[in-house]
């Protein structure tokens, strides 16, 4: 399993994508989706204070959660869109390159984070499994979702590397 | 599509100045602005413990909503951290609700307790 990361002027190029890679970096959008599996549905939606403040609860489900999920829903979308340039079959996938705009940067961050988030939700992992990032081989479904969580969060790391480096952090 | 995203995070992560603790300490703005805001103190924006949200990421998290210096985000973060949760603002209600869901925004386990 490899892939290349470069840094260029107005983003992150990966190359050298080996197919198993390439997949599940495919898979991020779906895997986003929470899929009415009600532990993913309660961690990208968690509750913003103590369900006895009845009033405040019932108003952040009216007014603040449909924009979560419209932003949450917009950055899968980007991503979707970015990732079109890994389909197709006219290139071996040595040969096809992905490059991600450092313009959305943030929503590939947010997109890989809901993600990360709602895998480990649907497969209730361990915090040592979480933390376990050297787990080899795979040799379950199980594994293979913790590969995905781990390899998510490897490409969250060099984004916010790039976000750090070129733009001195916290840009908005 | 991709404009949208451009907007709603221009609203949704302006940094907002850094308040050092729970505005009703200052005299001085208490008695400037006696608003129905300041009756309704205070409240705390709580962060806490997720296995899954990296430690960078959450960092720049805290630098952003609250516009906090790299080093006191990563303070706050490693509070979070070792300790299962962390308070990162108090004061009003409204802004209190503000950060919180700025904080969802960015995918972190965020609550508004009442103090006290």
């Amino acid at each position: 399993m490899a892939m290349e990361i470069c840094r260029r002027e107005h983003g992150l190029e990966i190359s050298e994508l080996d197919p198993f890679l390439a997949e599940l970096l495919r898979q991020i959008p779906a895997s986003a989706c929470p899929e009415s599996v009600p532990a993913a549905e309660n961690r990208l939606f968690s509750q913003p204070i103590d369900p006895a403040e009845k009033n405040i609860c019932s108003e952040w489900k009216l007014y603040v959660e449909p924009e979560l999920r419209r932003l949450f829903q917009t950055a899968t979308e980007t991503v979707a869109e970015d990732l079109k340039q890994l389909s197709g079959d006219e290139k071996p996938f040595a040969n096809r390159i992905l490059f991600i705009p450092a313009k959305n940067a943030d929503a590939w961050l947010n997109a890989l984070n809901q993600a990360r988030l709602v895998i480990a939700a649907k497969n209730d992992f361990s915090d040592g499994e979480l933390g376990d990032n050297y787990r080899s081989p795979i040799g379950s479904r199980r594994d293979l979702s913790l590969f995905q969580v781990n390899f998510y969060g490897f490409l969250q790391e060099f984004i916010l590397r790039e976000l750090i480096d070129s733009r001195g952090e916290a840009p908005a | 599509m991709r404009a949208e995203v451009a907007q709603h995070q221009s609203v949704a992560l302006l940094p907002v100045q850094e308040v050092s603790g729970p505005a009703i300490s200052d005299p001085t703005t208490e008695k400037q602005t006696e608003t129905e805001e300041e009756v309704d103190l205070p409240w705390q924006v709580v962060v806490h413990n997720d296995p899954v949200n990296l430690m960078t990421y959450v960092t720049m998290v805290f630098q952003r909503v609250f516009g906090y210096p790299r080093e006191k985000a990563e303070r706050h973060m490693l509070e979070v951290h070792h300790k299962g949760r962390s308070i990162l603002w108090s004061g009003v209600r409204e802004r209190a609700e503000l950060y919180v869901q700025q904080l969802h925004g960015y995918l972190l386990l965020a609550t508004l307790e009442r103090i006290g």
